[in-house]
């Protein structure tokens, strides 16, 4: 009885946060892959009539906005690594007393809305705001410079927006690493430089897998950025805009479903690959 | 005259804002030497270790290693390698890659590596451990890669921050002659931090005892253990038991000191600085327990002997000896440890409360001038320094 409620109890831990993900996850997304092989339309209603076709048709459509939106997210998430990797260093190595107010002001942004945030850039980076339209009426600017709306833009945004999920697991593998380790490869004759790559830098792998997929996966559907900082320029859109659109004003539902499994899928491939490559072993530390 | 120095201290102070760790100390360790830096913790012995591997700078003072003068250099541009506290182990990398590390990074080839890394297991007695990780080895194993990761690189010097303070004794003991064997056979200078008296005695040419950032005494440990010059080596290596005096006489070998119950004991005149107040010490084996039968009287004290009377107020058996603690006519607390030659009788006649006669060799009394520190400062009485 006793050794049965002990076998017991790791899933009654398990339960609460297992059960939300199947009622708040597995449950939709399993209604979402039946809307995607549905037929019809808004008004006339949809039936269920197993159409598999509309993936390759999908993909076919969209397939440049699957590069452009993992491009764009790598391109982030290699950002907030460079970024945030100094930042992360520095407080968990050099903080001292200060380190807890650093951090808090890593995650201060967060006490506002992240698209408040975003619109607020758009008003800063517009071609006549308060950085350009400055630099412009300097003279050290071109007139007809325009930043956005720019691809750049976008991933300037995205970067903005996801670089504390790329510093704080950051912080937390690179605090843990035991500073005499250190001591020990300058000890043996390691350069300073080479004491961060071959020691510090690989410590804090687990680190730099954590924060890439907590940058990389948001990032890669992202639609909020590339509407706001994109300015809804097409030539800028990843896919989370298209199913945006299809969800909610074109309202083809099951092509919005699709699209959006292709991207679980994808995104489940990459990090798979990735985890894969760096080794899964590293997330757990 | 030492043939050649290794490591040469000339004045080195370190401070840590107001607090000094190191103070103006000066040393030189000799080459091949097994050199050990003694005292309780917070006494300066980790800081100067630090500073001769170079992971603390100097506050003032030179560092020399060699001929070369090495204060300001990083550390990976010293010929010293360091065995850490905790060992510090890579723990991404295996066995072989923790102790190739700093080939790695002086460039040999790779065949050279393998084979000096083979060896260098071979040596520490960790054979076919190449490709496991530090996290699948116990701690006495952990310490031998730890020693194989430094020695593999020939350095003039090895830094030995309190290696064995993580193991448990039987290990402890058992390493402490493991790494003299191993220092003989590479006949590399050994730098050895402890706060341990015993590992320090059992391992050490040389010790410097150190207290509050300066050399207390230097010596060998039997010279520190016979001969303590200040109250401080004196009760750190060992239990002593030190008494009061003036000197009241001098012929050409020995001082008479007169202690406060009026008995005079003898003490090697060599050690006697002038001073007329002295304290003198004799270490509890060297003192010989004889009953006072009642009465026969007092015998006489024959041989030239120091002759000290009182009672015992507690006696202990612990195996290989008895441990008494005998009480002075004008109250001091001396403490004997007797050897158990003979069984029966005697412990009887040695009971709580027996008068008893204390006896020892002249030549086993040391000295301890009044003012131990030399710059004439009242030494703290406290067993922790500056942190």
């Amino acid at each position: 009885m006793r050794s049965l409620r002990r076998g017991l109890a790791p899933l009654l831990l398990l339960l609460p946060g297992g059960g939300w993900l199947v009622v708040f996850f597995v449950v939709p997304m399993a209604f979402m892959l039946l809307i995607s092989l549905q037929e019809g339309t808004f008004d006339t209603g949809y039936q269920l009539t197993w159409n598999f076709g509309i993936y390759p048709q999908v993909i076919g459509q969209y397939w440049e906005l699957y590069v452009r939106s993992t491009s764009f997210a790598v391109a982030t998430t290699l950002l907030t690594l460079a970024v945030g990797y100094p930042v992360a260093y520095t407080i968990a190595f050099h903080g001292g007393r200060l380190k807890n107010a650093l951090l808090l002001l890593v995650v201060l942004p967060f006490f506002v809305s992240f698209v408040i945030r975003t619109l607020n850039w758009r008003m800063i980076l517009s071609d006549n705001g308060m950085v350009f339209g400055t630099l412009k009426d300097a003279g050290l600017l071109d007139q007809n410079f325009h930043f956005l709306a720019t691809p750049a833009s976008v991933i300037f945004g995205l970067t903005y927006n996801f670089l504390p999920f790329m510093i704080l697991p950051l912080y937390v593998a690179i605090e843990k690493i035991d500073r005499r380790l250190i001591e020990a490869a300058t000890d043996l004759y390691a350069s300073r430089a080479q004491a961060f790559w071959r020691v510090t830098f690989l410590l804090s792998l687990p680190g730099v897998v954590a924060g890439s997929l907590l940058t990389f996966i948001p990032s890669v559907g992202d639609f909020i950025t590339a509407e706001v900082i994109g300015a809804g320029n097409p030539q800028v859109f990843m896919v989370g805009n298209i199913i945006q659109r299809k969800f909610l004003d074109s309202l083809d539902y099951p092509a919005a479903a699709a699209l959006a499994f292709v991207l679980v899928a994808g995104v489940m491939l990459l990090v798979s690959v990735y985890t894969r490559l760096v080794g899964s072993d590293r997330l757990a530390g | 005259m030492p043939s050649s120095i290794d490591v040469r201290l000339d004045r080195v102070t370190k401070r840590f804002h107001e607090v000094v760790a190191v103070d103006d100390l000066s040393v030189d360790v000799e080459q091949g030497e097994f050199f050990s830096m003694l005292g309780p913790s917070g006494c300066g012995k980790t800081t100067t270790l630090r500073m001769i591997g170079g992971f603390e700078e100097t506050t003032a003072g030179t560092i020399y290693l060699g001929e070369a003068d090495v204060t300001g250099l990083p550390p990976f541009k010293r010929d010293v390698n360091t065995v850490f506290q905790n060992y510090a182990l890579f723990p991404h990398l295996s066995v072989r890659e923790n102790v190739a590390f700093g080939l790695r990074r002086k460039k040999v080839d790779n065949a050279e590596i393998d084979r000096r890394v083979v060896a260098m297991l071979e040596l520490v007695e960790m054979p076919g451990y190449e490709s496991r990780k530090p996290s699948q080895l116990s701690g006495g194993q952990q310490q031998r890669v730890a020693l194989a990761r430094a020695l593999i690189n020939h350095p003039k010097v090895l830094l030995l921050d309190e290696p064995l303070g993580a193991l448990d004794l039987k290990l402890r003991k058992q390493m402490q002659i493991e790494l003299k064997r191993i220092q003989t056979e590479v006949g590399i200078t050994f730098i050895y931090v402890t706060h341990d008296q015993e590992e320090a005695m059992t391992m050490s040419d040389r010790i410097a005892v150190m207290r509050a950032g300066r050399i207390e005494q230097l010596g060998s440990p039997e010279e520190l253990y016979e001969r303590p010059r200040t109250e401080f080596v004196a009760g750190f290596l060992g239990v002593s038991n030190l008494l009061g005096g003036s000197v009241v006489g001098r012929d050409d070998s020995f001082v008479s000191v007169r202690i406060a119950d009026g008995t005079v004991l003898r003490a090697p005149a060599e050690l006697v600085n002038g001073s007329a107040t002295v304290r003198i010490g004799v270490r509890p084996e060297k003192l010989r327990v004889t009953p006072i039968v009642e009465g026969a009287g007092p015998t006489p004290a024959d041989g030239g002997l120091n002759a000290l009377d009182g009672t015992i107020l507690d006696a202990s058996y612990i195996g290989v000896s008895t441990q008494y603690l005998v009480k002075t006519r004008d109250g001091h607390r001396l403490t004997v440890y007797a050897q158990n030659l003979e069984t029966g009788g005697a412990a009887e006649a040695l009971a709580d409360g027996h008068p008893v006669r204390l006896t020892w060799q002249p030549q086993h009394t040391f000295v301890i001038s009044v003012t131990t520190l030399d710059d004439g400062r009242t030494p703290v009485q406290t067993e922790e320094g500056a942190p």
